[in-house]
């Protein structure tokens, strides 16, 4: 009787600092910031109640509705074209190649990188006057040009690149697990029946790594919402405020500016935005989960 | 929410540390070689005044980094004796309260800075903090060889300036090295707006932020002259960081950089000569005014009295003319304080030095806007922000005029 008591507090009190924890540095902090952003703080934080003033003025702003565009674009690219490139490097890796742990090791080495050394070195590949432009102009074609970089339309497109050269390899290494999970009985049985393999990923396959893809957008999702260090290592945020994303707007406006109430209005809404992405998938996820 | 004995916890740390603070303790950035130099003479002064001198220095991030931790240490009741703010940052941290008087080792100081000087060390006439050196930021660096062939003339208004680069452009050089950065692109701007409307529209558009100069046609005609000069940068400038631009200057594949007198730094440490192997000149027009960026260390407010002893002598060790002579001979800027030997100084330095008497006297020497010494951090950014969109855009200048007038508005 009185071990099955232990059984019964121990697990809690282990888990108690964690949650203590988590509960005051996480939610806490999250439970400030948003009572923050509708204060009048600016170089510490002040108290003083602002209502809804510091939002007024984050709507207002040129550079804010430039960062959270950017946000879309770089987001949305970066999260499709990783999903495609790693699921397309999963299959060709999955067909009983020969040095299959050599390829797969060279292609997950992007991810143990840092962002700020991918983007060092893309920075020095993509810049016109050092890397691609100048190399191919020099194999003899004068009139290629490659200047996204330094072009504050494209700019943001530079970075999607570099994110997705870097997260490719580990979405590939999840998708590589999904179809390692396939039960090869299905596949063996759509063989006998006849089916094509294009067919067989289609139709079999690939709709059974749904939760696959559910936790690879999940992971790259928040990778790409609270971007940083990619950006600032790579474009500085420019040129200009090209490339500005939403972390950058709250950090310099947070601790550069003197203006905490803005960036932490800012930061609310990053929050909002990850909720908005998060909670429709992590339902729709539950609910087919409780389906199946 | 359970907070409250934890911030109970850190203020008795807080003053635990406050009470055994016997030592001067002083947070900078200026970790990179001249500059450590520097510090370890100031160091070396408050030694021999029998202080015991504690080193808080963060680098990174041109001093965002030790900002957040100088935020951090304020806000826990534990601020250091002093640290390097400058500019209207001073007005923001003494209107939080956390700043101390230094008046009572200030006495004649009105008398050895100029009034301008004088004003950003000061809240509500007491001193509270002490000025290190200062920077001129309107230099124009040229590289001798290529202006020696183009006539040797440097630019003293933006006609010939643009006719200079012209001839630079035709030798096959990019004409105006620059690197694509906000703080560069305003640093430019700067000088472009001095150049074209004088010292005193300057003060009116970029330090009072006045409407009526901001909206006006000087301001548009400083856009348009900041547009052509857009022409003569190589479209490679984007990031790029500023010395690398001083070091275009210096192996002759760039004509010219609009930068600060921290650009004679790189040409120092490379052996290049003022005058042999470059030249620096005001800013075209602006041979008559003085844009000033000033360092300076904030004086906190400390409680005990033997921190308080050490704070007075900090800011009288700081003002003393051995230290502004071997400290701004190490960073390559000039002596804030009146009454400091030129003798040591080079060319740039002694014409830095003359024109800043002068400007003094004239009413030409203006706060740099550009870097951080005219408006507070938020206004100064939102500008910056406009400034940086037109230079990497295809924005016209009546728009950016407009975009002016509305990020000075911003509080």
């Amino acid at each position: 009787m009185r071990s099955h008591s232990a059984d019964r507090w121990l697990p809690k009190l282990v888990l108690s600092p964690t949650l203590l924890a988590s509960l005051i540095f996480v939610y806490g902090f999250i439970l400030i910031t948003v009572a923050m952003s509708f204060t009048e703080s600016r170089l510490l934080p002040n108290w003083e109640w602002a209502g809804v003033d510091r939002y007024v003025e984050l709507f207002d702003n040129d550079r804010f509705w430039t960062s959270a565009k950017n946000l879309a674009i770089f987001g949305s690219l970066f999260i499709v074209i990783s999903m495609a490139v790693g699921l397309l490097l999963a299959i060709l890796l999955d067909q009983k190649i020969r040095g299959e742990g050599f390829l797969r090791a060279i292609y997950l080495y992007p991810m143990a990188l840092s962002f700020i050394v991918t983007g060092t070195a893309w920075k020095w590949m993509l810049n016109p006057g050092l890397g691609l432009e100048r190399i191919v102009q020099q194999w003899g074609f004068a009139d290629f040009t490659f200047d996204w970089l330094v072009n504050p339309d494209k700019a943001i497109y530079t970075v999607v690149i570099a994110g997705v050269w870097q997260s490719a390899g580990f979405a590939m290494a999840l998708f590589l697990a999904g179809l390692r999970g396939v039960d090869s009985e299905i596949i063996k049985a759509a063989q006998v029946d006849g089916a094509s393999l294009p067919t067989i990923y289609r139709r079999i396959i690939i709709p059974s790594l749904r939760p696959v893809f559910f936790s690879v957008a999940l992971i790259l999702a928040h990778i790409a919402i609270k971007s940083f260090d990619l950006v600032m290592a790579l474009t500085g945020g420019g040129p200009g405020t090209a490339t500005d994303v939403p972390a950058i707007f709250m950090y310099q406006f947070s601790f550069s500016r003197g203006q905490l109430g803005v960036g932490a209005a800012s930061a609310v809404m990053m929050l909002m935005t990850i909720m908005a992405v998060m909670v429709p998938l992590m339902y729709a996820e539950a609910k087919s989960g409780a389906q199946r | 929410m359970k907070l409250k004995p934890i911030f109970a916890a850190m203020a008795a740390v807080s003053v635990f540390g406050a009470a055994q603070a016997a030592e001067v303790e002083v947070l900078h950035w200026w970790t990179s070689g001249g500059e450590a130099k520097s510090v370890a003479e100031l160091k070396k002064m408050m030694e021999a005044k029998g202080h015991k001198w504690k080193d808080f220095a963060v680098a990174g991030g041109g001093g965002d980094a030790a900002m957040t931790a100088l935020k951090a240490r304020v806000v826990s009741g534990n601020p250091p004796v002093a640290a390097q703010i400058k500019g209207p940052s001073i007005q923001e941290w003494a209107r939080e309260g956390a700043l101390g008087d230094i008046s009572a080792a200030a006495t004649d100081w009105d008398k050895l800075l100029p009034k301008v000087v004088a004003d950003v060390m000061k809240y509500k006439g007491k001193y509270v903090a002490a000025p290190v050196n200062v920077h001129r930021v309107n230099w124009l660096w040229i590289n001798q060889d290529a202006l020696n062939k183009a006539g040797g003339k440097a630019p003293t208004n933006f006609d010939e300036f643009f006719a200079l680069a012209d001839k630079f452009k035709a030798a096959g050089m990019t004409a105006v090295a620059h690197g694509g950065q906000p703080w560069q692109d305003a640093t430019v701007f700067e000088s472009v707006v001095l150049g074209v409307g004088g010292a005193k529209f300057f003060e009116d558009a970029l330090v009072k932020l006045d409407a009526k100069a901001l909206d006006s046609p000087t301001m548009l005609k400083s856009f348009d002259t900041l547009a052509k000069i857009k022409t003569y940068i190589d479209k490679d400038a984007a990031g790029r960081d500023w010395n690398l631009a001083t070091a275009m200057v210096m192996n002759g594949k760039g004509g010219m950089q609009f930068m600060g007198d921290w650009a004679k730094g790189e040409f120092t440490a490379a052996n290049k000569v003022a005058g042999k192997d470059y030249t620096c000149a005001p800013a075209p027009g602006t041979a008559n005014a003085y844009t000033f960026n000033i360092d300076s260390f904030a004086m906190f407010n400390v409680k005990a009295a033997d921190a308080k002893k050490g704070q007075a002598d900090l800011a009288a060790s700081i003002m003393s003319p051995e230290f502004q002579e071997v400290f701004n001979l190490n960073k390559g800027s000039i002596p804030a304080r009146a009454g400091v030997s030129k003798a040591k100084f080079d060319s740039c330095g002694q014409k830095s030095m003359a024109d800043f008497e002068s400007t003094a006297k004239s009413g030409g020497l203006v706060a740099s806007f550009a870097h951080g010494m005219a408006v507070p951090s938020a206004t100064q950014g939102a500008i910056v922000d406009v400034i940086a969109k037109f230079m990497n855009s295809t924005m016209s200048s009546k728009d950016a005029v407009a975009a002016l007038v509305k990020a000075s508005k911003t509080k």
